[in-house]
């Protein structure tokens, strides 16, 4: 039944990496993840290929499951009820279960005390991971690794309001934005003023614009980044 | 240092060193060649073109004259799109300097660093791109193979195979039953297919309200599965069945002659059957020795690099990167990175990190739009997610209608992107 879904710790890298410019942190270990839910979890939960419910309800395709969704496993009250108020399984959640079942569900019959230590419960979330939907087949999935905060060398960090690397960073633009200034039920945003561009891009990475695209494309420009597009999207009108 | 393969793969740090410098500064001018002249292969060759102002000679090789995009053949499918406006021509990129071969490649030596073009022509290149998109998984479909697609089309490479679903389901008789079998994972635009089912089902309920659609999904589940649901039970109801897994929906067998789907031993009569099989990389890039075992081409995250050799890029659906989708979106993203990162090795310019995104936007009905979307980044091993959005069920009209025109910005936007 699962044999479609690969865990993605079997999934070795060749070579590394030549050179690394930027990476996504992962949630965790999961190949010691594999160990903790030996020693954790497997007593009472399977998972993978023909797993089934046990003491537990199994665990493949947890992430993004609403609490207490299989309905052919009978849960404790208070998780079924917890799974009606909204409670879906993502990263957050899960720690917070691990670490402590009885903070994020009073009354669940889940009887354990819980995972204290971080490292291994990430390690163990990141094992589990590898069991649910993957990205690449359902791209609203769960992210599998934890979005790195902005960090660019000092080259980088020197190049505010830099017209060449506002090309470079327009190319994510353009794919929607046409650069010829058309709009076409996506607005144009050639030739805008410096300043009118930043503060427009600043309120949607705060989330005062709503439009979940460009909220999504601001989260991960720095002021920097901002400043660059700005300053070439602004040359792109002159020419 | 001249790098070749074997030393690549036997000594990645010396690789990484070398590759660190410009290549051909003062001498004759660098060599790129794109194989694939689709989003991935489109988009780096008008990038590197562009940006390297003349420095770097690119050659383009791409079989056909017009690309017919993939994205948006559902709207022709559905009638909110016109065929010809699928259709783009390479005038524009050749205008930028992209010499553009219409030919096939049918081999590449990488020790030589040649490409075969199917002429017998070579042309050589210091960096190669491979873009080739999809090609199917022969026998994934017992009773099925590309002899049958004009009995039972794919109509997954756009094209004339979507001008020849269109015409069947427009032909179907009154209350006949569409089919479509669905892919496995992994699989070129996973909303794709339940695009597809709506915009054959907006068709027959204006033409055909009797008619039914039969999905055969092999899937437990798939991509905006529940706002594809809510909008079939809301405008087309009861039309749409869909058979999972768990009754049978990975056990299927066609007949194209007698029109028959089996599906778990059960003969099913069908009008129309769209087979859309299983899928591996675009055939070149197995003749080029850059697939695995999965039949997908396995690259480094941080710059799409094949893990095959240094000298190599892969982009879009051929390649096994990760945590994107096969879609035109990520592969135009992709492309953008190596059009950068070839253009630093080869010029000396700079090199800045990879950004990876995607968004897929489907029509499920008359201006009843919906959106996926996610921010990813160079992972250890793979390219990773690292957040997503997509719409919601019950959102209201307006918001609707305003991401179907958003959609068709967007199409106007990555073809400019692309073909210029």
């Amino acid at each position: 039944m699962f044999e479609k879904l690969k865990p993605l710790i079997l999934v070795g890298a060749l070579l590394a990496p030549t050179t690394v410019l930027g990476q996504a942190t992962p949630i965790g270990d999961a190949s010691a993840g594999a160990q903790v839910y030996q020693r954790e979890c497997a007593s009472c939960h399977q998972i993978g290929d023909g797993a089934e419910h046990r003491i537990g309800p199994h665990l493949n395709r947890i992430f993004d499951r609403r609490a207490g969704s299989h309905d052919d496993f009978r849960y404790s009250e208070a998780l079924v009820r917890q799974g009606r108020d909204g409670l879906f399984w993502d990263l957050a959640r899960l720690h917070a279960y691990i670490e402590n079942p009885r903070a994020l569900v009073s009354g669940t019959r889940m009887s354990y005390r819980g995972l204290r230590d971080e490292e291994r419960r990430a390690n163990l979330i990141a094992y589990m991971r590898a069991y649910s939907d993957q990205p690449q087949n359902i791209p609203e999935a769960s992210p599998t690794a934890i979005a790195r905060e902005v960090e660019l060398s000092a080259e980088t960090l020197a190049i505010e309001g830099d017209v060449e690397y506002g090309e470079f960073l327009s190319a994510e633009c353009t794919t929607c934005h046409q650069r010829s200034g058309e709009h076409s039920g996506i607005p144009g945003i050639v030739g805008w003023p410096e300043e009118d561009f930043v503060v427009a891009m600043h309120a949607y990475k705060q989330k005062l614009r709503p439009h979940e695209v460009m909220q999504s494309v601001t989260q991960r420009l720095d002021d920097e980044e901002i400043a660059a597009l700005a300053a070439f999207f602004r040359e792109l009108g002159r020419e | 240092m001249i790098l070749n393969r074997r030393s690549f793969l036997g000594t990645a740090t010396a690789a990484s060193a070398a590759l660190s410098a410009p290549m051909a500064l003062g001498q004759a001018k660098p060599r790129v060649v794109v194989i694939g002249g689709g989003s991935g292969g489109g988009t780096v060759a008008r990038y590197i073109a562009k940006d390297s102002n003349g420095a770097v000679d690119v050659t383009l090789i791409e079989p056909s004259r017009k690309y017919y995009t993939c994205y948006f053949s559902n709207l022709y499918l559905g009638g909110f799109w016109e065929f010809d406006a699928l259709g783009h021509d390479y005038g524009n990129i050749a205008r930028l300097g992209v010499n553009v071969i219409h030919d096939w490649a049918v081999g590449v030596d990488r020790d030589a660093q040649t490409v075969a073009l199917a002429s017998g022509e070579q042309v050589s290149y210091d960096r190669l791109v491979v873009a080739p998109g999809i090609d199917f998984v022969e026998g994934s479909v017992p009773g099925w193979d590309v002899s049958q697609q004009s009995l039972m089309p794919h109509a997954y490479k756009s094209g004339t195979q979507a001008q020849l679903l269109k015409h069947q389901i427009e032909n179907m008789r009154e209350g006949g039953t569409f089919c479509m079998v669905a892919p496995p994972n992994p699989y070129r635009c996973p909303p794709g297919p339940g695009e597809r089912v709506s915009m054959v089902a907006h068709v027959l309920s204006e033409i055909n309200p009797t008619a039914k659609i039969l999905i055969v999904d092999p899937k437990e589940n798939y991509s905006k599965q529940a706002l594809f649901e809510e909008g079939w039970e809301r405008h087309y109801p009861g039309m749409v069945t869909r058979i999972g897994p768990d009754f049978g929906g990975e056990n299927v067998e066609v007949r194209p002659d007698a029109m028959e789907v089996i599906i778990d031993g059960v003969v099913e009569a069908v009008d129309v059957c769209n087979v859309i099989p299983a899928q591996k990389a675009g055939k070149i890039a197995e003749l080029a020795g850059l697939t695995n075992d999965s039949g997908w081409a396995p690259v480094l995250p941080a710059d799409m690099r094949s893990r095959m050799d240094e000298n190599v890029f892969v982009l879009g659906d051929a390649s096994a990167q990760g945590a994107m989708p096969k879609s035109g979106y990520s592969a135009n993203s992709q492309a953008k990175v190596v059009a950068n990162v070839i253009r630093g090795e080869l010029t000396g310019s700079r090199i800045f990190p990879a950004r990876y995104s995607n968004t897929c936007w489907s029509l499920i009905a008359t201006n009843d739009g919906v959106k996926v979307g996610a921010n990813y980044e160079a992972g250890e091993d793979q390219i990773e997610s690292v957040s997503s959005f997509i719409s919601q069920t019950g959102e209201d009209a307006e918001l609707r209608q305003q991401t179907y025109e958003e959609s068709i910005g967007w199409y106007n936007g990555i073809v400019a992107d692309i073909f210029g």
